[in-house]
């Protein structure tokens, strides 16, 4: 079904539905494409997992006797392991050089051509490739972490969509990012460098490694505030194990909000410049 | 005989450092990756004051041993990762019929020297480590500051090769082999006895890795182990490196023997 319907409707057709069905049948393409990498995506589970263990013991060797870590409890912070090693997959941290790997082979002249935006037919397939992620990788973690260490289960209601809104909101902050970093490769052709200290930033100051609660507030409240990290992980995970109350909770992910749309504009803002960087290499 | 490998080796050096920019880049890189770990540690310390019973100062020291063994492993067999490649595209048939052994082959063909950084910054992480945990030094803990280091390397390098030994039977084996190098790596950077049930059976003893930094930590700082077993384990540390080698050894020289090549 993805080829009749990427074709058909041009940039300026007014019919909103046929946009709508061009995204969608986008995504369907993305989840099925990862839906055929299954030696991988067992492996990834498995090591996702293996680091889950080795996290969730530390952490809980943090909160001592007292069964408490900056403001934490001991269910709560294994849940904070388990549903952040889930997500790895989910949001997708790593790996993701399809837009680099396009621009340096010349290929990318394909994805301008077609009548979507590059950003938008980019979102769609990275959106339909969490799908999967959400189905395949963030399964297996999180029904272990359940099973050997026992995980917060939330008292409102409210937090399961809310934490479903934050899971997607996570995963267009992080694409935007991405393709933020991606799209350095219009300028530089190799982004190795890059790539590395995206990795290396966003693992630390996302909260994968530690819970950014454990830095000084002043830190955390800058980090969350003035980049778009804590938005990619540390928000639907403090929402799952309801670190703050409700109104903070919508405000946390009301924050997540503003920074996915914010990096997406940029996305789109660089995917501009860059294009008419490209025609003046004559490309 | 080994000169053919030493000729390899240094071509590799050479080709390396021509990209200068790229090699420090690298080489920056590796060290900045260490630095994010240290961060952790140290963060965790501001929210607790002991982890599992141990000091910051006891915590870096084994930390520092840890990092110190496996950037040395990393260093000398790290490369051998790439196997998978050489598997699926077939050039491991190219390796297996020049007159010498296939694991040097393939450890010096892709040696990475960027990653001499990483054994540099460890090192010196492990001597100001020392220094701060105040090691009561005998001649007996000064040789086992050294011979623990290189007895974690091989341990980790054993589990490096037999690791990337998976890739002959199932090729897209992807990243389950990082799961023991690099969750051994994070392993062995705490204190053992924070770990609890068959998962510090299997990773403590199972695969050795309470003999890379634990136990010879122990035994620098003089310290009962809190899991009741004797301090002078820590001296056991090369002859579970040896057992681990011996093991690597023989999954590799099966792996080899059943190689087919995938014929593409």
């Amino acid at each position: 079904m993805g080829f009749i319907t990427a074709t058909v409707p041009g940039p300026g057709s007014p019919n909103v539905t046929a946009h709508m069905r061009t995204f969608f049948a986008i995504a369907v393409s993305g989840f099925r494409r990862y839906a055929t990498y299954r030696q991988a995506t067992v492996a990834a589970a498995v090591t996702n997992s293996m680091f889950g263990f080795l996290r969730s013991y530390v952490l809980l060797a943090v909160t001592g006797a007292v069964g408490v870590a900056a403001g934490y409890g001991s269910a709560q912070l294994a849940s904070y392991v388990w549903l952040g090693q889930g997500l790895i997959g989910v949001v997708m941290f790593w790996g993701w050089t399809d837009l680099a790997d396009r621009v340096r082979t010349g290929d990318v002249v394909t994805d301008l051509q077609r009548p979507i935006h590059p950003v938008t037919s980019y979102l769609a397939a990275d959106l339909g490739r969490a799908g999967h992620a959400v189905l395949s990788r963030f399964g297996v973690p999180v029904a272990l972490g359940a099973i050997f260490f026992g995980l917060y289960t939330p008292t409102r209601w409210p937090t399961y969509p809310l934490f479903a809104i934050s899971v997607v909101l996570a995963v267009v902050a992080s694409f935007a990012c991405r393709y933020v970093v991606n799209a350095a490769a219009f300028w530089l052709l190799d982004i190795r460098g890059l790539q590395l200290a995206w990795s290396l930033v966003s693992g630390v100051l996302s909260g994968l490694y530690f819970p950014l609660r454990f830095l000084p507030g002043w830190a955390t409240t800058a980090l969350w505030l003035g980049t778009p990290f804590p938005s990619i992980l540390q928000t639907p995970i403090d929402v799952a194990v309801e670190r703050d109350r409700p109104v903070r909770q919508v405000g946390l992910v009301a924050l997540q909000l503003c920074w996915a749309a914010g990096m997406l504009l940029l996305a789109r803002w660089v995917q501009g410049r860059a294009v008419h960087r490209l025609v003046i290499q004559g490309g | 005989m080994a000169s053919p490998y030493l000729h390899l080796l240094a071509a590799q050096a050479r080709s390396q450092l021509s990209y200068r920019a790229s090699f420090a880049l690298d080489l920056f890189g590796n060290v900045v990756t260490l630095g994010a770990d240290l961060l952790a540690v140290l963060i965790l310390f501001r929210v607790t004051p002991l982890l599992g019973g141990f000091t910051i100062a006891e915590e870096l020291l084994i930390f520092a041993l840890a990092a110190t063994a496996f950037a040395l492993a990393d260093l000398a067999v790290g490369n051998i990762e790439r196997i998978r490649l050489y598997v699926r595209i077939g050039l491991l048939d190219a390796l297996l019929v020049r007159p010498l052994g296939v694991l040097p082959q393939l450890l010096v063909v892709d040696f990475g020297l960027r990653r001499a950084g990483r054994v540099v910054y460890a090192a010196v992480l492990l001597a100001g480590a020392l220094v701060y945990a105040q090691v009561d030094w005998t001649p007996g803990r000064v040789a086992l500051a050294i011979v623990a280091p290189i007895s974690g390397a091989v341990l980790f390098s054993a589990i490096f090769v037999a690791g990337a030994t998976v890739a002959f039977w199932w090729i897209e084996s992807g990243e389950l082999a990082n799961a023991l190098t690099y969750g051994g790596r994070d392993f062995t950077a705490y204190p053992v006895n924070v770990y609890s049930g068959w998962f510090r059976r299997v990773f403590a003893f199972g695969a050795g890795f309470a003999f890379v930094a634990y136990y010879p930590a122990l035994v620098l700082l003089g310290r009962p182990d809190p899991l009741g077993l004797p301090t002078g384990l820590g001296w056991a540390s090369p002859a579970v490196a040896g057992v681990a080698a011996a093991v690597a050894a023989f999954v590799w020289r099966t792996g080899v023997r059943q190689y087919r090549s995938t014929g593409s």
